[in-house]
């Protein structure tokens, strides 16, 4: 089938394309840019006017709760579509964790099933997830784990990191590890400074993830592994990785959208939409992470997805589960980033588009001729505000409930198949 | 950042959860209210019909009985009928969530609910759900995580203004875990509310929390230098199972460094008077020459917390529901 989408604004990050025209898909692929290829004919057209056109999202962290909740990935793709998400990156934190062959063939097959984004299934790096065997990460690999991942913390022991770097480094695969020294982050709950202080939250301490980045990159110099550190919250992380970098460490690093936004004073009275892993931080942590985007040190934004249940979020603070339902919020809080630090269309789109699928070693988040037609046509004006109704996720619960937002999808396409239409 | 829960739209004392962000004038009111109920503990008849037909429920989800025998006695003098439920063996240990069960006590008429939670900010939970679906109810915060305990800062503020009269000019020292104390925190803020010019925090690094400076307090280290020439002493209590690990070698050294000996208290001001909390261990955070001295009015905490907590719950019950 041949698509034309028609007067758009076409924004392509990764050329730095950002002009008014049309743009021609065929047989899932792009086919033309700003004008038709000879003899195009488009068996369905779709008006962009006033709309940007640009590579679909790819999301580098969104739960879509498969396996473990029946059903659940099928909604969450609505989600993903809706929010103008082509691509997700699904971490291995289900229940049960991602840790077999068998688990991860189950997941794309439901995905496939679901027509939504693409999955790109992130395989735990030791058997369940407890940082302790390593799990058969090469067999994963080849089932279609595009990395390898430590969810909450790095493992306990840094002799079985250092392993997993070596073993990962043979076989060239790239390990995505939270900065996150258990030990040190303990069982707290807020990020430790005056808000916990003043609330009475135990807290989890900057050094737990200066500690942890410090390992990683230690042990990196030894190994020569490749890692992508996820979800920084501090100042002096971005710090940290800004020097790594500069050294020539094979390191890159994304940030979840609500710590480009959002701050421990946020929590107000013990507000647990704001309980996220990790913690918030302070304004200086903020700024520094929004310095980190400009700058680079922080190649990508992700949404942090996690579709919590009212059952799982409306509890005192400290034991409501951390996350928040973010796919249909990453776009426009993307454009509000981008806004608020007057930085062009092309480079934020850049965090979650381009630079994201980098990361992954896809070949999409790219608006070029011959790619992959994952495309999303976005009105950046429109007004929507976040309410229950609005959002199509089963997971309702979120620090912007309430807010109005600006920017949302109005086709979003994956290989060149129309998957969500604004209503 | 949404308004004060703890205000209903007058400005009146809905819920009392955290003497933080309370206005002062709300704070002296509670303090000039509970001076009415004092002499009421000496008459014949100690009832005052304030709170008649009211059902208050003390819902201890964490056990303490010394806590909620003080309010109940607060409430049955104000003739309410009061219904204790010990929550950590009922309900929820069957599995009902914590707003279940608000829901179900609300179906039973409740007025008013006396919260005691091992989670900081639990009582916020309650009384934000109780605006919505029962706008009538009261909440009180009868000590929550590391939070807050705001009747006890109350009480201790009833204390040191019995003794001391004026809040501008005192230096008040609290000693020893600030960091996992509710009753701290309260006190900090009652403390800073009231305008007392010299609020300090005493104790080991391990033991003090981040911020203290932004809450208005000067931080010591030392034992000595901290309560030079205070007014007022408060003693915290060290849990048991704090006293040995890794925030502190033994019970032994910290009574060697943090506990206060009648040579300390020389070191405050004379006619200082030292509190606590309760309930003591003695030879850990205080010498029983301290204790049973003529410097504590430990005792007599106990004695005003009953009135304080009178007071409370009488203005609470006065103002106007929350929506």
């Amino acid at each position: 089938m041949n698509v034309a989408i028609v007067n758009g604004r076409i924004v392509d990050p990764a050329s730095a394309h950002d002009a008014q025209g049309g743009l021609y898909i065929a047989n899932g692929r792009i086919a033309g840019i700003g004008r038709a290829p000879e003899g195009f004919r488009a068996d369905r057209t779709l008006e962009a006017r006033g709309a940007v056109v640009a590579p679909g999202l790819v999301d580098l962290c969104a739960r879509l709760r498969e396996p473990g909740s029946e059903g659940a990935l099928k909604v969450e793709m609505r989600a993903a579509l809706a929010g103008g998400v082509t691509g997700v990156v699904c971490p291995p934190d289900t229940d049960p964790p991602l840790d077999e062959p068998g688990l991860v063939r189950m997941l794309r097959q439901r995905s496939r099933e679901a027509a939504g984004a693409r999955t790109y299934p992130l395989g735990a790096l030791t058997v369940q997830l407890k940082g302790e065997v390593l799990a058969e990460i090469q067999t994963l690999a080849e089932t279609g784990c595009v990395a390898f991942m430590q969810t909450r913390s790095l493992p306990h022991d840094n002799g079985s990191l250092l392993q997993a770097m070596r073993y990962a480094r043979t076989f060239n695969l790239p390990l995505w590890l939270r900065p996150v020294e258990d030990t040190l982050a303990g069982s707290g709950v807020a990020a430790a400074g005056p808000v916990a202080g003043r609330l009475g939250l135990p807290s989890i301490p900057v050094v737990a993830e200066t500690v942890a980045l410090h390992t990683i990159f230690e042990l990196q110099r030894a190994t020569g592994a490749r890692v992508h550190v996820c979800r920084l919250s501090s100042a002096a992380g971005v710090e940290l990785v800004r020097r790594a970098k500069a050294e020539g460490l094979p390191v890159t690093a994304d940030v979840a959208i609500h710590h480009v936004h959002l701050i421990d004073v946020d929590i107000g009275y013990f507000d647990p939409n704001f309980r996220l892993d990790p913690p918030l931080r302070s304004q200086r942590d903020r700024e520094a992470i929004v310095a980190g985007l400009a700058d680079g040190t922080i190649d990508a934004i992700c949404s942090d997805h996690a579709p919590l249940s009212l059952e799982e979020k409306l509890l005192p603070f400290g034991e409501a589960e951390p996350g928040a339902t973010a796919l249909e919020t990453l776009l426009p809080l993307t454009l509000k980033w981008a806004t608020e630090n007057r930085i062009a269309l092309p480079a934020a789109l850049a965090k979650v588009t381009s630079r994201a699928a980098e990361i992954l070693g896809e070949d999409t988040g790219r608006l070029a001729l011959g790619a992959k037609a994952d495309v999303v046509v976005f009105d950046p004006e429109a007004h929507w505000r976040v309410t229950p109704e609005n959002l199509r996720s089963a997971g309702k619960c979120t620090p912007y409930a309430g807010y109005e937002l600006q920017g949302r999808a109005r086709f979003t396409l994956v290989g060149g198949d129309v998957r969500h239409e604004a209503e | 950042m949404a308004s004060n829960p703890q205000l209903n739209r007058h400005g009146e004392l809905h819920h009392l959860l955290s003497i933080d962000g309370l206005p002062r004038p709300v704070v002296e009111r509670i303090l000039t209210t509970a001076d009415s109920f004092i002499n009421i503990a000496e008459r014949e008849v100690k009832n005052v019909p304030l709170l008649r037909g009211k059902s208050v429920f003390n819902l201890f989800f964490e056990n303490s009985t010394r806590t909620r025998t003080t309010f109940e006695i607060a409430a049955r003098r104000l003739s309410a009928d009061v219904f204790n439920l010990d929550i950590t063996r009922s309900s929820t240990a069957k599995g009902e969530s914590l707003l279940d069960t608000i829901d179900n006590l609300t179906a039973m008429q409740a007025d008013m609910f006396v919260v005691r939670h091992a989670t900081s900010g639990a009582p916020y939970l309650i009384a934000r759900h109780a605006s919505e679906s029962a706008p009538h109810v009261h909440v009180i915060n009868a000590g929550d995580g590391r939070h807050a305990h705001p009747t006890q800062g109350l009480l201790d503020m009833y204390t040191i203004r019995h003794y001391k009269k004026d809040f501008s000019n005192l230096t008040v020292a609290i000693v020893g875990d600030i960091l996992h104390s509710r009753v701290a925190r309260s006190d900090i803020h009652a403390l800073t509310t009231l305008g007392v010019p010299d609020v300090r925090a005493v104790g080991p690094l391990t033991l003090l929390p981040a911020g203290l400076e932004q809450m208005g307090v000067r931080v010591f280290t030392k034992l000595d230098e901290g309560i030079r020439g205070a007014d007022v002493i408060i003693m915290l209590r060290l849990q048991n199972e704090r006293m040995r690990g890794a925030l502190l070698p033994s019970a032994q050294e910290y009574f060697a460094h943090y506990g206060l000996t009648p040579e300390r208290l020389a070191h405050a001001k004379p006619g200082a008077i030292v509190m606590h909390p309760g309930p003591m261990n003695r030879g850990v955070e205080i010498d029983s020459r301290v204790a049973d001295g003529s410097a504590a009015v430990i005792l007599p905490q106990v004695t005003f917390g009953i009135a304080v907590r009178m007071a409370v719950m009488s203005i609470v019950a006065s103002s106007a529901r929350m929506q």
